[in-house]
């Protein structure tokens, strides 16, 4: 039922454009994930939809309820933030009683959520600790167990992780994905942490400065970037600076800075129009093609060692930079200094025109 | 490094020592100096009675007055900083000025307001309100009320709202939210506003003389029977020992209530544990909020600003008058005046540089816990002991003590006397701001080859210059209107404040001086408030958001 629309959304502090005529539709029961660099809006948008802000303009609905002249406590939302806000003053049973009291439950209904939640979270135990004794993780599982005793059926979540270790990190992302399946909730996670959101999402909205820049699975967006910012956020990318030389229908000759020529395929890009060509670092081919298309040569400049990967910084012969991935076990390392022939497949790769500013404006959060 | 460590722990040293030598220590020498005295008291059972009444009276007005500040002051601190009309900055500004109204001057403009013929008291034929414990009682409130709201708008401004927010989303109106969230955490704050609005009602002497009438309470007693003593119609015997056992009283009731607040205080669990969802939730939205706001306005408006400010009315008539052109030039009783106001500011300004000198040391010792943590827990406690010892006794204490050095001049010992009643403001707004940036920062600049004295100036001195400033200025007007101490301690020298009490008391017994006309005291007034507003204005430039850190 809980899904969760806005329209036209907008808002200002003062001379800042917070979020700029933003629209999106969250479904029913999705675990759905803002994703964008700090000052993208994500956090405003959440906060929107709790109600903890006013927008200047647009519409929310939850449920398909219009909610923006509802005040939050009556938006059946849950709320997690960043530093989980617990109440110091109460213990870990208050803290998740508080929702069912401030809303008049039946006050044995309210004592058996209060339990079910507590074990939910496995910290039933605890019941009588005051927040500052509990751990981090601990603290972030009162949390979501107190927005859960409330009765939300959304549960908004603002960086849930970002106070935790990266150990604790990590166990608790997936937990939260499989308690929010289990308890049938639309869970919307603002987060910067494009691994975070990609691992446990089933949709991602990606922000930059008050818009959403594209909405998709966490597969579409790495796989199918709509723009060079998506392509820049979302995993690692090599970007290759050039122009149009031939044009026959998406088929495109670019030619890049030192010379080499690539083809690629690309919608909307005229001969003589600069472009910018995408590579991942694992979808270049090591010396399996000496020449012909899609060919480029480079030095070795640096190399670092990942565990599973070895990732090459190789200088091709325009000067610019690209980093490689392979796998660390399974073949033979190049050295430091050492000559080197790449080589990509023209459908693994994508173009996009080249930005109006630059592409470091375009590229910059 | 080693051979400077002495020379630092003897500057903390020293910082102590004239701590306990110049103002913890006489004011309590002082009393066990006149200890026999008292028996002259016990013999005389009227006159304990009387005092003993007088503070009874003192408490009470204090305690009904503090609860009553901040039961008004929290809905104007929580409408200053949650409201969205840009004129709550005005507002913000206007609740300071009771504040900084000189309290002397504060005093007559009450009684102006509900009293004088000029006043209110116009429209119902004759005065609204006698002299008496009510005027007291208003006056207390008119004066401890911007406390309240002071204190209690900084708590807001520094709380954390995602609480609040928390319990918001998870279904409570704003009402039960602020009650069962805000209140409980920011409740620290309101016992430091009630203790300190309760802690200046206790010690307020000036304005309450001048409008308590056949009233009595403690600062006014002893007041009293120093005027008695000076007219011939006591003993001196009786008249310190009836000032020793008031003080005494006096000091011990309120160091044990505080004492019984800061225990209790932290226990006391604020009625949060039942809610009533449907009744707080009428309580939550635009009418009941509209209502009150204002009421809270009305209050604000009626019961503080206006009679803080209608002492103006005769000022500015007065500058139509021949009073105007003689304050000017200067002449007949304005020589004094004016001559009182330069003392005041003089001393204002010396207090302030010594409690600088002498304080600052002391709030870092303090903050960064030198002498390690339970020296500096202690001494916290002690520093805070001029606060809620009422400073007509203070005053009459540390006379008492100096007094014992013949060649003591007047003015040294105001000085002593001020900078005793000034002290903790300045340790206490230092030692916070050092409290508030972290270690870590010292130290960082002590890995990159800062000496520690380089520390200090290039690092913490511009990162707390603000904090020291505010508290320089707080330090600077309470010595300007400080009344019942200078009282106590002076026979001769006259600051303004006591310029403007004698006036008054002149004005309600013209056997006096019958030179004295409302119109002098009005323009008197005026001239010491528009002094004072111009000190509040540097307050406003120097602290203004940007450079705080």
């Amino acid at each position: 039922m809980p899904e969760v629309r806005v329209v036209n959304l907008t808002k200002k502090f003062g001379n800042i454009v917070a979020l700029d005529n933003v629209n999106l539709v969250i479904h029913d029961k999705e675990y759905f994930s803002l994703l964008g660099p700090s000052g993208c809006g994500k956090t405003t948008l959440l906060r929107l939809i709790a109600g903890l802000i006013e927008p200047d303009s647009g519409e929310i609905y939850i449920g398909g309820k219009r909610v923006d002249n509802v005040p939050p406590e009556d938006r059946e939302i849950g709320f997690v933030f960043q530093t989980f806000a617990l109440f110091p003053h109460m213990t870990v049973w208050e803290n998740v009683n508080y929702g069912p009291r401030v809303k008049n439950f039946d006050l044995k209904a309210a004592g058996t959520i209060g339990h079910e939640v507590l074990e939910l979270v496995k910290l039933h135990e605890r019941l009588n600790a005051y927040p500052n004794e509990l751990s981090g993780g601990m603290m972030q599982r009162i949390a979501v167990a107190r927005a859960l005793a409330a009765g939300a059926k959304t549960l908004l979540l603002d960086e849930p992780l970002g106070q935790l270790d990266a150990k604790v990190r990590n166990e608790i992302r997936y937990e939260m994905r499989r308690m929010a399946k289990d308890l049938n909730l639309t869970a919307i996670h603002v987060t910067h942490d494009q691994a975070e959101a990609m691992s446990i999402s089933d949709r991602i909205a990606v922000m930059k400065k008050g818009k959403i820049v594209q909405v998709g699975t966490p597969q579409e967006l790495y796989m199918k970037p709509n723009s060079l910012f998506v392509a820049y956020f979302i995993g690692e990318s090599n970007f290759l600076e050039g122009s149009v030389v031939e044009a026959k229908d998406s088929e495109l000759v670019i030619e890049l800075r030192g010379g080499d020529k690539v083809k690629v395929f690309g919608e909307g890009l005229k001969k003589g129009e600069r472009a910018v060509v995408v590579v991942r670092p694992e979808v270049f081919m090591v010396e399996q093609k000496k020449q012909g298309e899609n060919v480029l040569k480079g030095t070795v400049e640096k190399i670092s060692f990942e565990g599973t990967f070895v990732r090459y910084e190789i200088k091709l012969r325009s000067e610019d930079s690209v980093v490689v991935i392979r796998p660390s076990l399974t073949e033979k390392w190049f050295e430091v200094g050492a000559g080197i022939t790449l080589s990509f497949e023209p459908e693994k790769a994508h173009v996009f025109p080249y930005p109006e500013t630059s592409l470091a404006e375009e590229l910059s959060v | 490094m080693s051979a400077k460590k002495p020379l630092k722990y003897t500057m903390y040293l020293a910082a102590v020592a004239v701590f306990f030598a110049l103002i913890l220590l006489p004011p309590i020498i002082g009393i066990f100096i006149k200890w026999n005295t008292i028996e002259e008291v016990l013999g005389q059972p009227a006159l304990m009675h009387r005092a003993l009444i007088a503070v009874v009276n003192s408490f009470v007005i204090a305690l009904f007055v503090s609860a009553l500040d901040v039961v008004a002051g929290v809905p104007l601190a929580w409408l200053i900083t949650r409201g969205k009309s840009k004129w709550l900055n005005v507002l913000d500004t206007f609740a300071d000025i009771p504040f900084i109204v000189p309290t002397a001057a504060l005093g007559y403009s009450l009684l102006l307001f509900w009293n004088g013929p000029e006043g209110l008291s116009a429209l119902f034929g004759g005065s609204l309100i006698s002299t008496g414990w009510l005027l007291v009682a208003l006056l207390h409130f008119t004066f401890s009320y911007p406390i309240v709201v002071r204190v209690f708008v900084g708590a807001l401004l520094d709380y954390k709202r995602e609480y609040e927010q928390a319990s918001r989303t998870l279904g409570a109106p704003p009402f039960i939210a602020a009650r069962t969230v805000t209140f409980p955490i920011l409740k620290p704050a309101l016992i430091a506003a009630f203790i300190l609005s309760f802690a200046r009602s206790l010690s307020e002497t000036g304005a309450t003389f001048i409008v308590a009438g056949a009233f009595e309470n403690g600062p006014v007693f002893l007041q009293n029977m120093r005027n008695a003593f000076s007219n011939g119609l006591v003993s001196q015997a009786t008249y310190e020992g009836a000032t020793i056992f008031a003080s005494l009283i006096l000091i011990v009731t309120s160091l044990s209530i505080f004492a019984l607040i800061r225990i209790l205080g932290s226990r006391l669990r604020l009625p949060f544990n039942r809610v009533w969802p449907s009744i707080e939730r009428k309580l939550s939205y635009t009418k009941a909020t509209a209502s009150r706001n204002t009421v809270t306005l009305l209050v604000f408006l009626a019961i503080v600003l206006l009679p803080s400010l209608f002492v103006a009315l005769p000022a500015f008539q007065a500058l139509f008058t021949e009073h105007f052109s003689a304050a000017i030039s200067g002449s007949g009783l304005w020589t004094d005046y004016w001559q009182s106001l330069l003392i005041s500011y003089l001393l204002g300004a010396i207090v302030t540089v010594i409690g600088l000198i002498v304080g600052l040391p002391m709030a870092i010792l303090i903050a960064r816990k030198k002498f390690g943590g339970f020296i500096a827990t202690v001494l916290d406690l002690l520093i805070n002991v001029p606060l809620i010892v009422p400073s007509i006794a203070l005053g009459v204490s540390l006379k008492f003590f100096w007094q014992s050095f013949a060649f003591m001049p007047e003015f040294i010992l105001l000085i002593f006397a001020h900078l005793a009643i000034t002290y903790p403001y300045i340790v206490r707004s230092i030692s916070a701001a050092f409290e508030r940036i972290s270690v870590d920062i010292e130290d960082a600049a002590r890995t990159l080859g800062a000496k520690p004295f380089d520390v200090f100036r290039t690092i913490m001195l511009p990162l707390t210059k603000y904090s020291i400033l505010s508290g320089a200025i707080m330090v600077f007007t309470r010595s300007v209107s400080e009344t019942g101490a200078t009282l106590a301690v002076v026979t001769n020298l006259q600051t303004a404040p006591v310029v403007i009490v004698n006036w008054v008391r002149a004005l309600q017994n013209p056997a006096l001086n019958a030179n004295i006309t409302p119109s002098v005291v009005g323009l008197g007034c005026g001239i010491l408030i528009v002094f004072s507003f111009i000190i509040l204005l540097l307050l406003r430039l120097i602290t203004r958001g940007k450079g705080r850190y």
